[in-house]
């Protein structure tokens, strides 16, 4: 049996100028011990799917209107508040993003450490004290027995980031969601904490998800991929296959914009074109379809399911209609056809028309900024 | 940290020297003098004279200030001119119970604005959130003494709860004073802080209640009171801590209008009665007083600020 199944998970966000579906019918799976990287462009989804499996989403605005989220065995989404407490930090943690502001201030490290092991592990303060000095030890900080009544500000972006983990590890979780946690890092500090990352959990057989928008951090990191695209997944496969053998031209977008070392020719980088979706009121079809060079009518008139595409392994998934059996695009070589030129011009002079203000309001970062009010 | 507290108390001897040598010009400066009270029956040249010499007012004045640095410094702080006793007499009588009125007030503000401010945030946008911001708007924006007349007709003359005038014989160990009298002007001094102070405390806990590592701490399973007080609170409080010592000497030094319509008993009289009086002694022991008040306030809320916000270093 899997450790988790979600099952066609939809979270919305109730603003004022209407439902933001962040989260549209995700369903995946993940065993123990696996390894599953969440990739898409900012807002598309990644670090609310990643919030809902802790039911960490701020409600108001934000709630998890259907679906199914099966850890181990048990709906999370039918748990009460103790029970939802008793897996939070015990048996799925969360490394966050920045570690300059996800760490608190006015705490020391110890106690922000300790605290989850006398909560869940019912440790005392001395035994809790001992183990988060190992923990700390493990993620590799130094005479870390000197630091432990230290404060976050004493430490530097990349030590905090091993803080983090070590607060993740803590409890031995069976499930650790990193929501980019390299991001806020220089590129030599994201390499070590990487490395860490996927030694740890390989030592621990600990299944992690690893949520960023940055195709290269997944390449060596995790088992499958999941690229997800205004609040979809539009692909999934192995992480092998998913560079080799991309199904879906919103994929092949992202991997053209990553600069390549091996590359002999300096190649000019090809962004995708086009602004994000409007959540709110998305496109009718395939949420992709308006910045797709590849695009047809059918694109507009009916969304592609997330189907097996021909020539790929069976668990390969893609939605694009292009792909899929009997499709235009089944034979295209990415690399190679850029798609229709005269689309692509479309797509630039539509973008050039967008009124600015408007602009801005497509690619607002969704919760939970969103709606709170000024604090006077 | 003991270092820096040594170094911020030496810091008061040039703060105190100069509101010293500001108050004391000004008072100097400003028209009349303490023997002209009485325009229909003024008091012969002479006398003026003989007074002005008893009581070296008739010297330049910065001889006078240097005679009152020197008295000051081995803690002599004169006699009035215009009551028959010192200054120290004074003060020792009258500074008790403005002290009283204002640490009273100081305590009731803090006791209700953290919690209602607390509250509130917790709750924004609810029927309490709307409760406590329309107190906290009328509390900042109707002055005290509008107030005090309304509270004074309708709980001490309408309704007859409590007395209303007075303060009693001071007050030792509870049962023995007069407490009852100190209800009113206690609530409606603390009103304007705990109004001020609700608001920054609402402000501050929105502010901290959004910060990533509120997620964190919710992430860890944590219960959600404990996420508040454990982690919310201590951060909201950083900037609350920097208003109290502004509003503590305001407190301490704006209850004259409060001990006028009461009839306390208090220095805050003297505070403003002593400079029409040209009471120049008076004047100078109430201001400097109040400005040593001041400056310990502000003191304490620097070395409370290093405590509750370890990113501050007070060595620097």
């Amino acid at each position: 049996m899997a450790l988790l199944e979600v099952k066609d998970l939809h979270t919305n966000f109730f603003t004022r100028d209407g439902v933001v579906k962040a989260v549209d019918g995700v369903s995946f799976e993940l065993n123990a011990g696996e390894t599953l990287g969440l990739v898409g462009e900012s807002g598309c989804g990644k670090s609310v799917t990643a919030l809902s499996l802790m039911r960490l989403i701020p409600q108001p605005p934000g709630k998890i209107t259907q679906g199914q989220i099966v850890f181990d065995g048990t709906d999370v989404l039918q748990m009460d508040e103790d029970e939802v407490r008793g897996i939070r930090g015990n048996n799925i943690a969360m490394i966050f993003q920045d570690p300059m502001t996800s760490l608190n201030p006015v705490l020391t490290i110890s106690r922000q450490i300790s605290e989850a092991l006398e909560l869940h592990l019912k440790m005392d303060r001395s035994e809790a004290r001992k183990r988060t000095t190992e923990l700390l030890d493990l993620v590799g900080i130094p005479s870390a027995k000197k630091r432990l009544d230290d404060y976050p500000h004493q430490f530097s972006g990349g030590m905090r980031q091993r803080v983090m983990i070590a607060m993740a590890l803590s409890c031995n979780p069976k499930l650790i969601l990193a929501d980019e946690p390299t991001t806020a890092l220089d590129v030599t500090i994201q390499a070590q904490i990487l490395d860490l990352l996927k030694n740890l959990a390989q030592e621990f057989r600990t299944a992690f998800i690893l949520i960023t928008h940055d195709l290269g951090v997944v390449a060596g990191m995790t088992q499958r991929i999941h690229v997800m695209y205004a609040g979809r997944i539009v692909e999934k496969a192995d992480t092998g296959e998913l560079f080799a053998d991309p199904k879906m031209p919103y994929t092949w977008g992202l991997l053209r914009s990553i600069p390549r070392l091996d590359e002999r020719r300096k190649e000019r980088l090809v962004p995708i074109e086009g602004l994000p979706p409007d959540l709110i009121a998305p496109p009718p079809g395939c949420k992709f379809e308006p910045r797709c060079q590849y695009r047809r009518d059918i694109c507009r008139e009916k969304e592609p399911d997330l189907v097996a595409v021909p020539g790929a392994k069976p668990d390969h998934l893609a939605r694009c209609h292009g792909t899929q059996a009997g499709g235009w695009l089944v034979d295209t070589d990415w690399r190679r056809e850029i798609g229709d030129t005269r689309v692509l011009e479309e797509i630039k002079q539509e973008v050039a028309s967008v009124p600015a203000e408007a602009a801005k309001t497509t690619t607002a970062d969704l919760p939970p900024e969103l709606t709170q009010k000024e604090g006077i | 940290m003991l270092s820096y507290v040594i170094r911020r108390v030496l810091l008061m001897i040039p703060t105190l020297f100069f509101v010293a040598l500001i108050t004391f010009v000004l008072a100097h400066s400003a028209p009349g003098s303490p023997f002209d009270k009485n325009e229909n029956r003024p008091l012969p040249e002479k006398t003026i004279e003989r007074l002005n010499r008893l009581y070296g007012i008739d010297q330049p004045i910065q001889v006078q200030f240097a005679l009152y640095l020197n008295n000051l410094v081995h803690l002599d702080l004169g006699s009035s001119l215009v009551k028959d006793r010192t200054v120290a007499d004074i003060i020792g009588s009258e500074f008790p119970v403005s002290a009283q009125l204002g640490v009273q007030a100081l305590l009731l503000a803090l006791a209700v604005s953290l919690p209602l401010g607390v509250i509130s945030a917790l709750k924004q946008n609810t029927g309490v959130d709307y409760a406590s911001l329309l107190f906290a708007t009328i509390g900042t924006t109707i002055p005290s003494f509008v107030i005090a007349i309304f509270a004074i007709w309708i709980f001490g003359v309408y309704l007859n709860w409590v007395p209303f005038l007075g303060w009693g014989r001071g007050c030792g160990p509870l049962p023995s004073c007069d407490w009852k009298r100190m209800i009113l002007p206690t609530i409606i001094l603390s009103l304007g802080a705990m109004a001020f102070l609700t608001r920054i405390t609402r402000a501050s806990m929105l502010e901290a209640v959004r910060q990533d590592y509120v997620r964190t701490a919710r992430s860890k399973g944590l219960r959600e009171q404990v996420v508040i007080v454990g982690h919310v609170v201590k951060n909201a409080m950083i900037p609350v801590a920097t208003i109290v010592g502004p509003a503590t000497a305001g407190l301490i030094t704006g209850s004259f209008i409060i001990e006028t319509m009461f009839s306390i008993p208090g220095l805050g009289r003297d505070f403003v009665l002593s400079i029409n009086r040209r009471d120049y002694p008076l004047i100078m022991g109430v201001y400097m007083l109040y400005a040593t008040l001041i400056v310990i306030a502000n003191l304490t809320v620097d070395i409370v600020y290093a405590w509750l916000d370890p990113r501050i270093k007070l060595s620097k």
